[in-house]
């Protein structure tokens, strides 16, 4: 038996390449499948009602009237839905909320499913649903925090984030020689993925096909089967192209699992694609938080204390927090922290993990709050903040497994101009008569990793398959991760043929948390090196091998062949080993995530410094975002062309978040009366200038095997604060929540 | 009820038959054609995923109910590359990552080739950035499409002065 170590595998012939996309040719040209593209024979169409008003019951449906509407087939409510195998209260997987599938006539939040209708066209079933015309006993509804805060309460149970602390917060408070207290608020956002939710379902006995739109394939597959008590192989889910998704698409949700149900009523296929106001409800949102922050710093400008306590919503019938003092618990070195939550509930649907959750909300308050601090201080926010940096993970002293903040703080600086920055508010005009105003933010952002595995093929004529059911919803998995497995057997990219988007491939985990291209990515290395190890040992055992004798551990893999790393002139071909071998292709297979040892030692975060130059009217007080510099570390990039377009994807949500997206309730109904893209503003393109993305070098050998950390969620994170704090450069005005608008700073 | 129009579809005539007066163009093209490359972002006129070019100017598909289109020529993303010659939009949108998810790209890619005919933004990034503005980007690709748009005017007006001297 030879070394069993993995022949070790070479970086840099594929990862650190700006590949262009490889599914840019079925993007560009319309052939990209998205899940409501599919159009099967015999198909029916589902439209559901959603509640207007946000609690009570409903009292009356004119089932008559949409039923003989023509086209209109089926109308289901909670009067004759078919049952089903899984209770709808139950969290049949690590991802799933108590989910609204016409269980009674209560009404919990404004868009909630209240009946679903099928019809031969979606013209007709539209139509049914309008006919259905409900009316209801309406209750008082609560929709903002204060409309329920007496019955606030501690969150706790699994999945919950508990808060932090560490030092003595008292103290802290005390031993402060300036400190400040103030409170912020973030409203309510909806994800909003331009491909709305969509589901086509088939039944074929008891097995199931559907194509939905999922950033954690086999997990769905799960949840979906459970509903219908039938094992989760039974399910084959095809999602190859998503069009975004940003934490809405890995739950499902009441609408899929009743048009599932529509589906297997009727026997014919079912397609359900949610209406852009049925965004608006029943597919998880950002809760909206209030965040007191209280930070002291003694005489030489150290933080003492950090105390940051959250409130979020969450709906009447389940729980989920907007993590937002997380954003405090790893940034700055104070001698005290308090990081807690608190949760309210809410006439609203449940709200769930939105691009950044937690750190996007989070750090917008905190990112304020140090400005504040900076200028009670009478310091510059970055030198602040350089004052204030934590060499080691606060409250425990763990090591950071790399962190390149300082660097990132000081090219970001630089590429910025932020040198000679007047401290005080209001004293930049510009010719054009706009009151200039700069501000920064610090970035954090954790990298999680959870669990996927891969396969990998290496066949005779020296390409290689990769599967497993990772998806793209625009982060670049599609590209990016075939990158890392043609590195893992040191092919080019083009020798490789990736296939992922389908339940049925090697579980390729989840799409979130900035984890997925670590996660999978690691488990498709891992199957590449499986596979090397394999021919490793083949060849080392074998007499007539080139390589024969030679230690496993020192063979490298390069354009198809084996090398021994000290005699590149010792040297067999991938297929030369398998055919001796008697075998037509050789498979291996790697799993991916992270040794639970392995996060006890280090911190592990992403980080990043964002700078945002704003010119204001001074009469009118519009806000333009002119310049938006941020610089990221965030382990190795294995794709430049694709990560800058993450970055700049997350500053703009930033930008969204920081000035546009707010929902918006009737206080009388319950109901968002913005709830679309009129009313809704996400940026446009006018919106968006002057954005600057720098990606600083960073060597992590600890945070996984591939040195990722991940990037689809740091941009947004600190590029909020910025923004605020820019705002306040330019016109003196602090305001404490977000979004800012126009009447924000025209109030006096 | 049935009701026929003819259409010039991605250059090609079609004798249409529509089921139901309420049908629109984006549905028809999408539910009833095979045609789904036309996304539905909004279904009002809200987010540009459906922009089509209808007699050769832009249009939101979502808007336009079939019945009313007798005659009309109708250009879908299905219909912009001449077989593997993609249109320069299309290899510029793929060179800047003009896109991310894909969803609005068909959108964001007709509504470019009809603003580059309207021949009011030239490569001009402020008048691009105004006249792409209809069409929304969740993902924020933004600075991409800007770029690509830039370009592929840029190499038309090129081909243009070639092809005219």
């Amino acid at each position: 038996m030879s070394d069993t170590l993995s022949p070790q595998i070479r970086f840099g012939s594929n990862a650190g390449q700006p590949a262009t996309r490889r599914d840019g040719l079925a993007k560009v040209t319309g052939v990209a499948t998205f899940a409501a593209d599919n159009t099967p024979e015999g198909l029916l169409y589902a439209v559901y009602a959603p509640a207007k008003i946000a609690r009570g019951r409903v009292s009356h449906l004119d089932v008559a009237a949409a039923e003989a509407h023509p086209g209109v087939t089926h109308v289901i409510t909670p009067q004759n839905r078919p049952e089903l195998q899984g209770d709808p209260s139950a969290k049949p997987t690590m991802f799933s909320f108590r989910t609204e599938v016409l269980q009674d006539d209560t009404v919990c939040y404004a868009g909630q499913p209240i009946a679903l209708v099928l019809g031969e066209t979606l013209e007709a079933a539209t139509e049914g649903a309008r006919l259905l015309a409900p009316q209801y006993v309406a209750d008082p509804v609560r929709v903002a925090l204060d409309d329920n805060l007496a019955t606030s309460f501690e969150p706790a149970g699994f999945g919950l984030p508990g808060g932090a602390s560490h030092g003595d917060v008292e103290a802290g408070h005390a031993a402060a020689t300036r400190s400040i207290d103030v409170s912020y608020e973030t409203a309510a956002q909806y994800h909003n993925a331009m491909e709305t939710h969509a589901i086509v379902a088939q039944w074929d006995g008891d097995r199931l096909t559907l194509d939905t739109p999922s950033q954690a394939l086999n997990l769905s597959c799960a949840g979906f089967a459970y509903f219908f008590g039938i094992p989760p192989e039974n399910v084959t889910l095809r999602s190859p192209y998503i069009g975004g998704g940003f934490g809405s698409k890995a739950i499902p949700t009441g609408p899929q699992v009743l048009a599932i149900l529509a589906a297997r009523m009727t026997q014919r296929p079912v397609k359900l694609m949610f209406t852009r106001q049925q965004m608006f409800g029943p597919v998880g949102h950002r809760g909206a938080t209030r965040q007191r922050l209280r930070l002291g710093v003694d005489e030489n400008t150290a933080l003492t204390v950090i105390d940051h306590e959250g409130l979020a919503e969450t709906s009447t019938f389940d729980d989920f927090v907007e993590p937002a003092a997380n954003a405090s618990q790893d940034l700055y070195a104070a001698g005290a922290l308090r990081a807690s939550h608190r949760l309210v509930r809410l006439d609203v649907g449940t709200p769930g993990p939105m691009r950044g959750p937690g750190e996007a909300s989070g750090s917008a308050a905190l990112e304020c709050a140090m400005d504040e601090m900076a200028e009670v201080a009478g310091m510059d926010p970055l030198e602040f903040r350089l004052r204030n940096y934590a060499e080691t993970q606060p409250g425990t002293g763990l090591p950071y497994s790399s962190k390149a903040l300082r660097e990132c703080y000081a090219e970001g600086a630089a590429r910025f101009g932020w040198e000679g920055r007047p401290l005080e508010p209001r004293q930049m005009q510009g010719a054009d008569g706009l009151l200039t105003g700069w501000g920064m933010g610090t970035a954090l952002f954790p990298c999680p990793m959870f669990a996927a595995e891969a396969r990998a093929t290496l066949r005779p004529d020296g390409t290689a398959l990769f599967e497993t059911s990772a998806v793209d919803m625009g982060q670049g998995a599609w590209t990016v991760l075939a990158q890392i497995a043609a590195d893992s057997l040191g092919l080019t990219l083009d020798q490789v043929e990736f296939r992922a988007g389908h339940s049925a491939l090697p579980d390729g985990g989840v799409a979130g948390g900035s984890g997925h291209t670590a996660t999978a990515g690691g488990a498709l290395h891992a199957a590449g090196g499986d596979v090397l190890r394999q021919l490793g040992e083949l060849a080392t055992e074998d007499p007539q091998s080139p390589l024969y004798g030679a230690g496993n551990s020192s063979l490298v893999a390069r354009d198809g062949w084996l090398l021994l790393e000290e005699d590149e002139s010792r040297r067999e071909r991938f297929a030369d080993i398998l055919i001796r071998a008697g075998q037509t292709e050789m498979t291996g297979t790697g799993h991916g995530g992270r040794a639970p040892e392995a996060a006890g030692r280090h911190a592990m975060n992403s980080h990043g410094a964002v700078f945002a130059e704003v010119k204001v009217d001074p009469d009118l007080c519009q806000v333009r975002v002119t310049r938006l510099v941020g610089a990221f570390a965030a382990g190795r990039i294995i794709n430049p062309r694709l990560t800058e377009s993450q970055l700049m994807g997350g500053m703009i949500w930033g930008t969204s978040f920081a000035l546009h997206e707010a929902a918006r309730h009737d206080r009388r109904s319950g109901r968002i009366v913005n709830a679309d893209f009129a009313g809704y503003h996400v940026p446009v393109n006018a919106d968006v200038s002057g954005l600057e993305v720098i990606t600083v070098h960073e060597d992590d050998p600890y945070v996984n095997a591939l040195g990722i950390k991940g990037v689809g969620e740091i941009g947004i994170v600190g590029t909020v604060g910025a923004i605020g704090n820019a705002i306040w450069h330019a016109t003196g005005k602090r305001v404490r929540h977000f979004p800012i608008r126009i009447a924000d700073l025209l109030a006096p | 009820m049935s009701l026929f129009i003819s259409l010039t579809l991605n250059g090609e005539a079609r004798d249409v038959s529509i089921d139901d007066p309420r049908v629109t163009l984006l549905d028809l093209l999408r539910e009833r054609l095979a045609l789904p490359g036309t996304k539905k972002g909004c279904d009002r006129g809200q987010c540009g995923a459906c922009t089509v070019l209808v007699n050769g100017r832009r249009a939101n598909a979502c808007l336009m109910l079939a019945a009313g289109l007798d005659g009309a020529q109708i250009t879908t993303i299905e219909g912009l590359a001449r077989g593997e010659d993609l249109h320069p939009v299309q290899a510029a949108f793929i060179e800047h990552d003009g896109f991310q998810c894909g969803y609005c790209t068909p959108g964001q890619i007709m509504s470019a080739v009809g603003l580059i005919a309207e021949g009011d933004a030239g490569s001009d990034p402020e008048r691009i950035r105004e006249g792409m503005s209809g069409n929304i980007c969740r993902c924020g690709a933004y600075h991409g499409i800007t770029l690509a748009v830039q370009e592929a005017s840029r190499r038309m007006a090129a081909k243009e002065e070639g092809d005219a001297a």
